[in-house]
């Protein structure tokens, strides 16, 4: 029981972590119609700039909010100068770029830091302890700020106006222009709320495994990705819960010995296998093609 | 007689001239090595040409023709090195021992076949899914591949397995007649009826299948053969290492390969070994030049390329300069063809044959623009293709 509990919360945390980078693959998707390839190693960016602001300052919070503002600068910028010029181009030219800035932010990471990792421990907070349950406070805290981050992200989506054009925008981007609403705007906003919700994860990631490195992004990118389409692409809702089951799948695979090496293999089998079942996700609209 | 005939009257140098290059280099530097004055890391070097230009014309084949994303080719190459390495090796060893030609032809089959039937099962889901789900599962096909060999004990696991190591002298020379092989079935494929319903479904999938095209059949007919010639590679790369990891066939070098198709141009086979050449002599020479962390530059560099060239040839912005560019290449060109002596009066123009032109494949936007039925200009906010986004079932 103590352990089913133990791995429930840990999975529920770890999925947490997946669930806020996949909301900003999902976001961007629904909105701008692209995957953002580029959106794991923001979190890479993230992790380096809490290693460099906290070298600096010594202060967790403040290097956390410093590298939550550099994120949404770098979210915004590499979409004013990559992506913006390609919105009419055929998504293949659109996926090749992002491709493309995912590979130079990697780059220039290993340019300046190395190819290796650094460690950093920001605070060592101990655990918590409730009878014989035994739960770090890194997790529990990721647990929290991932719930409170989903629930103030589904209230500002549904009733504020910005959160409304959004979704205007992603339903029908001509009509939403009809109506008024700045479309430039609202894709830049998503790439910022995407982009800060990388950082976050960032911040909650190195808690978790303290090593950053130039790649750091990269395989949590692309398994918080696998996230989104399982739950289906461009439903918030769906990244939410695609980013809680693959934690989850994740945790069990680890615990079992003999399957913890294919851990990758099964996630991303079920994503294969999910898809071919429903191809746009567990949540995802069906839409039907016309010519 | 006829068919004489016809190519003798079809046969222009134009499209033989990456044939004669490669062989005419294959000739040279493999007569230079028999007798040993080349050097061993050129050697390697054409080791890696040899396979790498193999990947990179068979990744053109999905990308460039058949316009689907493949993120995972590399995939491929690992079960062609994994596989017929290790029937090379561990099966038909004494065989091998004896004839290692025979030997490596073999592990080349095994290698194909094996990678081909996994192409077959990738293919399989590109029937539901397209575009960026696709290319999602392809990516997902090639982290699982690499996972499977990594945890497994008969292909060495972790430490890499070991295999036979061909003779330095002459495996480049086998790596390139596999080139020249594969490259003429995929010239001669892009040529044939089957190429242009590639490129139809390239081009706009409704429109084929409605013109009668099985575009299930094409699609994995094309991942397949794709994946036959990475197999064909993996087994030359298998046959230059002494042993080799599942590490080097990951995401990156998959990403390598397409920046190679990208910056080649896409549906142009010419460009991609073009690219693929240059890209192998960078990474090579500057790994040596560049100290330390500096080593990233030519990543930097490469991203950059990759990001620029793209953005450059869609943005509506260049595209004053861009027709402006190639308007003045063309012509450049063509001037220069015409200054080369032809035997049947060839001025470089595309003669009226009924034959497709495998160099010169309409473009997507050709193809839109002769397909579209609009009334509207292209650049009004809720042209016919866009309207019906928010329609759901």
């Amino acid at each position: 029981m103590i352990d089913f509990l133990t791995m429930l919360i840990n999975g529920l945390s770890l999925g947490g972590v997946y669930a806020l980078i996949a909301l900003g693959y999902t976001m961007v998707y629904g909105i701008a119609k692209m995957l953002n390839f580029a959106h794991g190693d923001i979190i890479m960016v993230g992790g380096y700039a809490i290693v460099v602001f906290f070298n600096l300052t010594g202060m967790p919070v403040v290097s956390i909010l410093a590298a939550v503002a550099i994120c949404i600068a770098l979210g915004i910028a590499i979409e004013k100068v990559a992506y913006k010029p390609l919105r009419q181009a055929s998504p293949l030219a659109v996926l090749i770029t992002a491709i493309g800035v995912s590979y130079l932010l990697q780059s220039f990471a290993q340019m300046f830091f190395g190819a290796g990792g650094q460690t950093i421990v920001i605070e060592n907070l101990g655990s918590l302890t409730i009878g014989e349950l035994k739960i770090k406070w890194a997790t529990m805290i990721t647990l929290i700020v991932a719930v409170a981050i989903m629930v103030s992200l589904t209230i500002f989506i549904n009733k504020s106006k910005v959160g409304k054009a959004m979704l205007a925008v992603s339903e029908d981007k001509e009509a939403a222009q009809l109506m008024g609403i700045n479309v430039n705007t609202i894709i830049t906003i998503t790439f910022a709320i995407g982009s800060a919700l990388a950082a976050v994860a960032g911040a909650c990631y190195i808690m978790k495994t303290p090593n950053v490195s130039p790649t750091l992004g990269s395989l949590p990118g692309i398994k918080a990705f696998t996230a989104a389409v399982i739950g289906g692409i461009g439903s918030i809702p769906g990244a939410m819960l695609g980013g809680i089951l693959l934690g989850m799948i994740e945790i069990i695979c680890n615990s079992v010995p003999a399957l913890s090496g294919y851990t990758v293999a099964i996630e991303f089998g079920l994503l294969i296998l999910i898809l071919l079942v429903r191809p746009t996700g567990i949540l995802g609209k069906q839409k039907r093609e016309k010519v | 007689m006829g068919y004489l005939r016809d190519f003798k009257s079809q046969f222009k140098l134009k499209n033989f001239i990456n044939y004669i290059v490669i062989a005419l280099l294959t000739a040279l530097f493999g007569t230079l090595s028999c007798v040993g004055v080349l050097e061993m890391s050129t050697q390697v070097l054409f080791e890696k040409f040899a396979y790498t230009l193999i990947m990179a014309v068979s990744l053109s084949l999905v990308v460039g023709f058949l316009g689907e994303l493949s993120l995972g080719h590399a995939a491929f190459m690992s079960i062609g090195a994994y596989l017929g390495g290790y029937f090379q090796t561990y099966v038909i060893g004494d065989l091998n021992g004896n004839m290692p030609l025979l030997g490596i032809i073999i592990a080349m089959i095994v290698g194909g076949l094996a990678a081909g039937v996994f192409g077959f099962i990738i293919g399989l889901p590109a029937l539901k899914l397209k575009g960026d789900y696709l290319a999602i599962v392809t990516l997902a096909f090639g982290e699982i591949v690499k996972t499977v060999f990594t945890n497994s004990e008969t292909f060495g696991a972790a430490t890499g397995l070991k295999t036979y190591r061909y003779s330095m002298d002459t495996l480049f020379i086998i790596g390139f007649v596999a080139l020249l092989v594969i490259l003429a079935v995929i010239q001669n494929l892009i040529k044939s009826r089957y190429g242009r319903e590639i490129t139809a479904v390239r081009d706009n999938e409704i429109a084929a299948k409605s013109m009668g095209v099985n575009v299930t059949r094409i699609k994995i007919f094309v991942f397949t053969l794709s994946a036959v010639f990475a197999g064909v590679a993996g087994a030359i790369f298998s046959n230059s290492q002494f042993n080799f990891k599942s590490s080097t066939f990951d995401y990156n070098y998959s990403i390598d390969l397409l920046v190679m198709v990208v910056l080649g141009g896409m549906g142009s086979l010419n460009g991609s070994m073009i690219a693929a050449i240059v890209i192998t002599v960078l990474k090579t020479e500057l790994t040596f030049i560049l100290p330390g962390n500096l080593a990233a530059l030519q990543n930097v560099a490469f991203a950059l390329i990759l990001i620029l060239v793209v953005v450059f040839n869609n943005s509506p912005k260049f595209k004053p300069i861009r027709e402006k560019a190639f308007g003045w290449a063309r012509g450049l060109t063509e001037k220069l063809w015409s200054k080369i002596p032809h035997k049947n009066g060839d001025k470089g123009e595309s003669d009226k044959g009924d034959h497709a032109d495998w160099t010169e494949i309409p473009s997507k936007i050709k193809m839109d623009a002769l397909l579209s039925t609009d009334m509207l200009p292209p650049d009004i906010v809720g042209a016919p293709e866009k309207t019906d986004k928010g329609e759901k079932q």
